[in-house]
């Protein structure tokens, strides 16, 4: 998250820089993950060899991350909220919140992979290891970075290096974080929930 | 504002800025963000109570993805401030969801392979 | 304030040697090593495909192996589309873009100096695969299954070469895509006051429409580029046919980047060649409004064409008809563009510089290449020539006769405004006759040699062919491209050594760049202009009779009040805030090809460690970038 010079001066739109950049990218985004959810569902149903999914997926355990993760947004933008009120304990909170909250999501992912792999499945065992492997992983690959950068900014708020002024920045993770918070609603559904 | 004046002025007051975004109004505080959430808790555990619901596959299907297609609005409209941003953003945002859409309906039914 | 500017003067000028080239976060320098970096891969490119040439000369020709063969084609073409039109496009965006706009720089400088260093490190990643293949043994590397990689000859490729590839098309993708942002956030938020959308110059749209392209083109190909090193390192299934995996979906996704990428090649020498028409023809363009909304058209267009690369895969009647369909359509505002380009001409009061030579040359051979590519869409005829060297001469005429051309005029019309000096003309115009006799020279024939059958992608052919005179025509004329090549560069030595200066307006120019001194200062505009038309600063130069031809406007007009008070206004103005240089960009790009060379080498030997270091300094690198503060 740079501090760009053209803060010092309003744009010809009047839109913030950075802001307008996290929008470009999280449009180019839906076709990083547009390409990998349709690679998912063209081999849907189509492995010659098990695992299955239908043998593998456990609805209940994943639901409980799906809700993690969901729970996570609301703690961001509630972390937002706090510091544009100028709210420095609210932020650090709901900062460590939605990081904690990032890091269980990743967690359970691993404990998931791990047990798919033990149960048999791998990235070369069929089409849906293949398919099921990279779509979540790039997601996860996702929710780590923004762990990663959720801790920095904890860590900034913590030293008093966040004040009000930069609210932009916790608005740009915000917006991240949402982001790669709808692309699991959507896999969520695609992958877990309709099963072929 | 117009342009000429917009140049005048070297900083903006800051907490205005961060409140009143260029063609945006100004973003909901935290009761709205909670009442959304629920919302959206709500929504979830429908969509796994109707999982487990014995109902006809293509109904099944088509609940799930309306309340997906819901909870993917809620998030982007409330907690991404697309409600109440500038345009260009959900511009952006549903540019890229109906060109990623459009190219991959087509791919896939040349390829064969699909929801069902 | 004034002294504030005398400062800032007097640290350009202290800002030199290496190190500064290395920080800089300056568009201009930066566009300078864009530009530089691409023509020396343009030359690398080019012996690839004189090598090419030599082993076609002749029928049995011996100069290559056929597995040598491969490589050189696969690499030339790769080459000369990433790592030569796109960073030579780029190397305008970064050059003009701030300038035509009004502004002092980019919106994200670091960020513009990081792209730069990436496709830097992609293009010397994707190279060193030569040397993976035991090069001292006089075997090549390097990929060798042609630039659209088709799984599932992709797959089954041994080697390296492949996976340097993968990676490298992967870096430089980052590096598109970093430029993309960067500049469609300039487009949008940098302009100066009055610089209203429709009063930007076109090549301005034109960079807009590429950059919006590149934002949603490359993504599919980082992904598909994924699936097929997932495939190759780690035995996904993505493409594998045993486990039920489809070739063909890797075809789709290559063709979805593909064909948006034919327009992301070809709309900024589009955007060029409006800007050197009007300045020589010393008339406004033609259909302003016509030749940015064809832009849009082609670029919103380029979405729906791509399954035409694949008629002969067997897609089916109805998916055939309706990418004929489309691609018939997309001709339309391309002639436009055409007609929009002659029309500004016609009637003009032309000034015969070699900028209107290329610009000339560049539409009269984008037509043919147009015109044959309107052939292909035709399913059945497209059936004969697919895999042919008629394709092979199609593409060359929209890459080569189009957007090279294209970009030289551009070369020919900016380079004063860079350097201060002009590029000779007598020079510049035996480059011209020599590059266009030779590129018809080596393409024509191939137009008739690929109606004859000949197909592409063969090392060799037999001498009862009847193929030799053609091909050797072409040998020759790709030879006599090669020499264009070395009159330009020395024509560029002989120019910079010239004594005379160019002065800040040396065409007569409409836009914004022509207003300010040559070679253009650190902080390009000394105060903000303000805008008040399209082709502003002609307007400042010449008023209209009754009948509508410019008259200039007498001395003391506009533009000589404006250079002369330059440094007394700016106290009036606010201050310049200049960005720091930085060298963080360079370091986080440095990492990329660090784990990328990690990756590939993981199978043969434990090179976790070197994917953690490669990490570990891009790492370092963005945190350097984000926690330095932008300008001091």
């Amino acid at each position: 998250m740079s501090h760009a010079p053209a803060a010092l001066e309003t744009t010809a739109t009047g839109i913030d820089n950075r802001k307008l950049l996290m929008w470009l990218f999280l449009a180019s985004e839906t076709l990083l993950f547009g390409s990998l959810i349709a690679a998912y569902l063209l081999y849907r149903g189509q492995s010659v060899v098990g695992p299955y999914p239908e043998e593998l997926f456990d609805i209940p355990f994943t639901s409980v991350s799906a809700f993690v993760l969901l729970m996570s947004s609301v703690t961001m933008v509630l972390a937002l909220a706090a510091i544009q009120r100028g709210d420095q304990r609210g932020l650090r909170i709901w900062l460590f919140t939605t990081a904690l909250l990032g890091m269980l999501f990743i967690s359970g992912q691993a404990f998931e992979f791990t047990e798919f792999n033990r149960e048999g499945l791998s990235l070369s065992s069929n089409l849906f290891g293949t398919t099921f492997f990279v779509l979540t992983g790039f997601h996860g690959a996702h929710v780590t970075v923004g762990v990663l950068v959720l801790l920095s900014l904890l860590v900034m708020a913590l030293r008093g290096r966040l004040t009000r002024s930069q609210s932009m920045n916790v608005e740009l993770v915000g917006l991240y974080w949402h982001f790669v918070d709808v692309v699991w609603i959507a896999i969520f559904t695609l992958v877990y929930l309709i099963q072929p | 504002m117009t342009l000429a004046e917009s140049r005048g002025i070297k900083r903006p007051p800051e907490h205005e800025a961060d409140a009143r975004q260029a063609g945006g109004r100004a973003h909901p505080g935290p009761l709205e963000y909670t009442r959304i959430g629920l919302i959206l808790a709500v929504i979830t555990a429908v969509e796994v109570g109707a999982f487990y619901m014995d109902i006809a596959q293509w109904a099944l299907v088509s609940i799930l993805v309306v309340l997906s297609a819901v909870k993917f609005s809620l998030v982007v409209m409330w907690f991404m401030h697309l409600r109440f941003d500038s345009r260009l953003f959900s511009g952006l945002l549903v540019g890229g969801l109906m060109l990623a859409a459009a190219l991959f309906v087509v791919v896939l039914s040349t390829l064969g392979g699909g929801l069902t | 304030m004034v002294e504030a500017m005398r400062k800032l003067r007097a640290d350009a000028e202290s800002y030199q040697g290496w190190w500064s080239w290395l920080t800089t976060v300056d568009h201009k320098r930066i566009g300078v090593m864009y530009g530089v970096t691409a023509f020396s891969f343009f030359l690398l490119g080019g012996v690839e495909a004189l090598l090419i040439r030599l082993q076609l000369s002749t029928s049995n020709g011996q100069v290559l192996d056929p597995d040598a063969y491969n490589r050189l084609f696969t690499m030339h073409g790769t080459t000369m589309i990433f790592l030569v039109v796109m960073p030579l496009s780029a190397a305008f965006f970064n050059l003009l873009i701030p300038l035509l706009i009004g502004a002092r720089d980019v919106a994200f400088p670091r960020l513009n100096a990081f792209s730069f260093w990436v496709f830097l490190a992609g293009g010397l990643f994707m190279n060193a695969s030569f040397f993976t293949g035991g090069i001292f043994q006089g075997k090549l590397g390097a990929p060798d299954a042609g630039w659209f990689g088709y799984a599932p000859l992709s797959l089954v490729s041994t080697g390296q070469g492949i996976d340097f590839w993968a990676f490298g098309l992967l870096i430089l993708g980052i590096a598109s895509m970093a430029a993309g942002f960067n500049f469609i956030v300039t487009i949008f938020n940098m302009r100066a006051p009055g610089m209203t959308l429709l009063r930007m110059p076109v090549f301005v749209w034109m960079t807009l429409v590429t950059s919006f392209l590149i934002i949603f083109a490359m993504p599919i190909i980082t992904v598909a580029l994924f699936e097929l090193l997932f495939d190759r390192l780690y035995g996904a299934n993505f493409f594998n046919m045993a486990a039920g995996g489809k070739p063909l979906l890797w075809q789709h996704m290559f063709w979805l980047f593909g064909h948006p990428e034919v327009y992301i090649l070809i709309l900024p020498a589009m955007g060029i060649v409006s800007e050197v028409l009007p300045t020589f023809s010393r008339k406004p363009l033609f259909g302003y409004q016509f030749v940015i909304f064809s832009g849009l058209a082609i670029a919103f267009m380029s979405w729906g064409v791509w399954a035409h690369h694949m008629y002969t895969t067997g897609l089916g009647t109805i998916a055939n008809s309706a990418f004929a369909v489309s691609t018939m359509l997309i001709a339309v505002p391309t002639g436009i563009k055409i007609f929009s380009w002659i029309a500004t001409l016609w009637g003009g009061s032309i000034n015969l510089k070699t900028p209107l030579y290329f610009s000339v040359g560049f539409i009269s051979m984008f037509v043919i290449g147009g015109l044959t590519g309107v052939m292909h869409t035709v399913v059945p005829s497209d059936y004969q020539q697919q895999d042919t060297y008629f394709v092979v001469a199609h593409f060359h005429q929209v890459l080569f006769g189009g957007a090279m051309f294209g970009l030289f005029a551009g070369i020919y019309y900016w380079f004063p405004k860079f350097t201060g000096r002009l590029l000779h003309e007598g020079w510049g115009k035996l480059h011209f006759w020599l590059m266009f006799i030779g590129f018809n020279l080596t393409f024509q024939p191939m137009m008739i040699l690929g109606l004859l059958g000949m197909p592409r992608r063969i090392y060799s052919y037999g001498s009862g062919t009847g193929w030799d005179f053609l091909n050797m025509l072409a040998t020759a004329g790709a030879f006599l491209i090669g020499l264009s090549i070395l009159v330009f560069m020395i024509n560029v030595v002989v120019s910079l050594r010239r004594k005379e200066r160019a002065g800040a307006d040396p065409w007569d120019g409409r836009t914004l760049e022509w207003s300010l001194p040559s070679p253009v200062p650190p902080y390009n505009f000394a105060e903000i202009p303000t805008v008040r038309a399209r082709d502003d600063f002609w307007h400042q130069k010449y008023a209209e009779d009754e009948e509508g031809r410019p008259v200039p406007i007498v001395a003391g007009g506009a533009y000589q009040a404006e250079e002369e008070e330059g440094e007394e206004e700016a106290e009036t103005g606010h201050g310049i805030h200049m960005p720091s240089p930085s060298f963080w960009p360079l370091i986080a790009a440095i990492g990329l090809p660090i784990m990328a060379a990690g990756f590939i080498y993981q199978e043969s030997a434990n090179l976790l460690p070197m994917i953690a270091i490669g990490a570990v300094i891009t790492i370092v690198g963005i945190y350097g970038w984000a926690l330095e503060p932008a300008s001091e």
